[in-house]
């Protein structure tokens, strides 16, 4: 995109709110960010990205979307990854490693169910709504 | 086929040990009893970080919230709301009469407030649409368009906004000074400089927001008048520098950076400078002299950067967490800003929790948070339930916050009437097993080590303070020694050139302070009571224990301990070099430490 004016900033603005929004109500697709900041790279993110992808990919899972984010702070349960599933509660899950990233995958993303044993909560609501 | 609600057992230690199991297993019975585990899903958690209300049960998706749930009242809850929809109004957090309904609305989960983190793990940081998304470059376009630079300096100055590098000095201030000389080249600085050991506020920030830090130097150069800023970052943090070229690169191409921002005549551009990793280089005037090129050597101020800074310049320098908070300032007003907070220091601050704590990590809390919510609401309390015995805060330039302040609200003015201070925001807890004196000499070792060398007090005066310590924990250490160290100390404060030498003596002080006689014990009694000095301890066996399992004699790396299979074994004084590793392996408690 070339430079922008105050009028095409906030034209994108209104529009990616909007699809950050819809994403949710319409249900066209699930999401799963990975807190890849250097604490959660260090602690074994990038092996849950592979496991992830590869998992989808063996699965044939199309409508799912893989994202990376910064860090949450909860780096007692590094790496964490966040799964926001259409019709589902949004969860945090904690200590994903390559096996539990399959977990996910097979139980959440395909089976609707959350996955027991790795759900930590949000730290705190958010300031920007 | 999807569940309708999913039932949260937290499966924590605290909680399972408060009968969990018990309540997991009774509420699995009673949904396949009444027929209804196709439509709730059971799941395990883990730790809510709520312990002494424990065992709790979270249900999504309405988030109700219950305490104290016991294995008696699962039948009630399968039948009353997962099947009839109505919340079991007994087991609801009740605080003050008012029932809370959601999570959301216990305080408990209000003690984080997150304005610095409010888009660390919640955007891709490497996507400038998901940051303009969520307000990104909206403060930018009201201080252009809506606002004159007085405006913005006077919203500064009424939200109180004051220096988060630990100094506390009020932002709006420094940007009033640069904005009033008058000068043909103005410069914006960040401070990324990130060195307290333990500490990591500013790096994540760094990669999980960068675009936060941009748009805020951005709105700095528009208000005092400056075209080029930097950010000094240290080039130990590889993926922030990414984050942070990638952003740039971004905002250029948007146009939010570089020529005419958003068709104005405002220019303004920013650049990356990578630091060795010196830690003198985070004090401002060392961090300009690095920037220039220069070796990495503080000069005494006045004149302040604010009127003489980079290359002579009037240079505005500010803190990455600091510029973090400003968008969100300018967007949601002083007033609100300033709502948040104690009467001195307004706003948040971001600490990275660390050492010996159940949930370490990183956190934002309003100012006046007291350490007890920290270290036990949010942290989780200390891990293996020993018991608490000091926070260190400030890092290298901090001191102690001991268990008889565990309740004193979090400013800028108690931390240091304490003698302690905000520093950063690194914040490591200690429990009964660390040593004070042990601790202390670590943050000695590491100033030496950081020490420019250019003025005597730091350069001799830390050199000497580290022996002395090493020579207390090897337990050599004589009365007068602590004496020395306290005259020592006031030479350094009084006499050192820059921050760091005036702020190195400051653990020794805080810690003379609060554990003197564990100093005493190390030097009346040649004894270690955290166990922790080496040359203050010994191994024994203790004859009647011992059966002469020759676990011990198989794990120890010298082999200095000797005995005959099933009789009692003999450790070897002069041969061990004290690894514990003995005292470890014995399951008979047959080694005696001390």
């Amino acid at each position: 995109m070339a430079k922008m004016t105050l009028e095409e900033l906030r034209n994108l603005r209104e529009s990616k709110k909007k699809e950050m929004t819809q994403r949710d109500d319409e249900g066209k697709s699930a999401q799963i960010i990975i807190g890849m900041g250097t604490c959660g790279i260090a602690a074994g993110a990038k092996d849950a990205f592979d496991a992830f992808l590869d998992e989808l990919n063996s699965h044939n899972v199309t409508d799912t979307k893989i994202t990376q984010t910064g860090c949450m702070g909860l780096c007692f349960s590094e790496p964490t990854v966040e799964v926001d599933v259409p019709g589902m509660p949004r969860v945090i899950y904690g200590n994903v490693d390559d096996k539990v990233a399959r977990r996910i995958v097979k139980e959440h993303i395909i089976g609707k169910a959350l996955v027991s044993d790795h759900i930590f909560d949000k730290p705190a609501a958010d300031i920007i709504k | 086929m999807a569940y309708k609600n999913y039932i949260l057992v937290c499966a924590g230690t605290a909680c399972e040990s408060s009968n969990g199991i018990a309540l997991y297993e009774e509420l699995e019975k009673e949904l396949k009893a009444q027929g209804v585990d196709a439509e709730a899903q059971l799941v395990k958690t883990g730790c809510f970080g709520f312990c002494e209300q424990g065992p709790i049960v979270k249900i999504l998706p309405d988030e109700s919230f219950y305490v104290k749930v016991g294995p008696e009242h699962a039948k009630e809850i399968v039948s009353e709301h997962i099947i009839k929809g109505r919340k079991v109004e007994a087991l609801l957090y009740d605080k003050g009469q008012k029932k809370s309904l959601q999570a959301a609305e216990i305080g408990f989960y209000q003690k984080q407030q997150r304005i610095v983190l409010r888009n660390c793990g919640v955007i891709n940081p490497e996507y400038i649409d998901e940051y303009i998304a969520r307000e990104g470059y909206a403060a930018l376009e009201k201080v252009l368009f809506d606002m004159t630079p007085d405006q913005v300096v006077e919203e500064l100055l009424a939200a109180g906004l004051r220096g988060r590098g630990g100094a506390g000095f009020p932002t709006g201030l420094k940007w009033k000074f640069t904005k009033n000389v008058d000068s043909d080249q103005k410069y914006i600085v960040c401070n990324a400089d990130e060195g307290d050991p333990g500490a990591y506020m500013d790096r994540s920030t760094c990669e999980g927001d960068p675009h936060s830090v941009l748009e805020a130097m951005t709105i700095a150069g528009h208000t005092v008048g400056a075209n080029q800023g930097y950010i000094y970052i240290r080039a130990e943090y590889p993926l922030a520098i990414k984050r942070l070229n990638n952003a740039i690169d971004q905002a250029r191409e948007y146009g939010l950076l570089g020529d005419n921002i958003l068709g104005t005549d405002f220019c303004f551009d920013i650049e990356l400078r990578l630091g060795a990793g010196a830690f003198v280089c985070g004090e401002e005037t060392a961090l300009l002299a690095s920037i220039e090129g220069k070796r990495g050597m503080p000069i005494p101020r006045p004149p302040f950067p604010a009127v003489k800074g980079l290359w002579g310049k009037p240079t505005v320098i500010n803190n990455v967490e600091t510029w973090a908070n400003i968008p969100m300032i300018l967007l949601k007003g002083s007033a609100w800003f300033s709502s948040i907070g104690t009467e001195t220091t307004k706003g948040t601050k971001v600490f990275a929790l660390t050492g010996k704590i159940n949930n370490s990590g990183l956190i934002e809390v309003p100012m006046g948070t007291t350490l007890r919510e920290i270290i036990y609401d949010i942290g989780g309390g200390i891990s293996g339930d020993k018991k608490f015995k000091a926070a260190q805060t400030g890092g290298p330039s901090g001191g102690v916050i001991t268990e008889e302040f565990l309740d004193t609200p979090i400013d800028y003015e108690s931390l240091q009437s304490i003698g302690s201070m905000m520093g950063s925001g690194g914040m490591i807890v200690m429990d009964e097993d660390d040593c004070i004196v042990d601790v202390t000499k670590f943050y000695l070792e590491f100033t030496v080590d950081e020490s420019c060398g250019k003025c005597a007090p730091c350069r001799i005066g830390g050199r000497t303070c580290y022996n002395i310590l090493d020579k207390i924990t090897k337990g050599q250490g004589s009365l007068e020694d602590i004496d020395t160290l306290k005259t020592l100390a006031q030479a350094m404060r009084k006499a050192s050139l820059c921050g760091l030498g005036q702020t190195s003596p400051n653990p020794i002080m805080s810690t003379l302070h609060y554990f003197e006689d564990e100093y005493l014990a190390h030097i009346n009694d040649k004894t270690c009571p955290a166990g922790k000095c080496k040359d203050l301890l010994t191994y024994t066996i203790i004859e009647d224990k011992c059966i002469g399992c020759t676990a011990c004699a198989r794990v120890c790396p010298v082999n200095c301990i000797s005995g005959a299979v099933k009789e009692a074994h003999v450790i070897d004084q002069d041969q061990c070099i004290k690894c514990g590793q003995c005292f470890d392996k014995c399951k008979f408690d047959a080694i005696l430490k001390g």
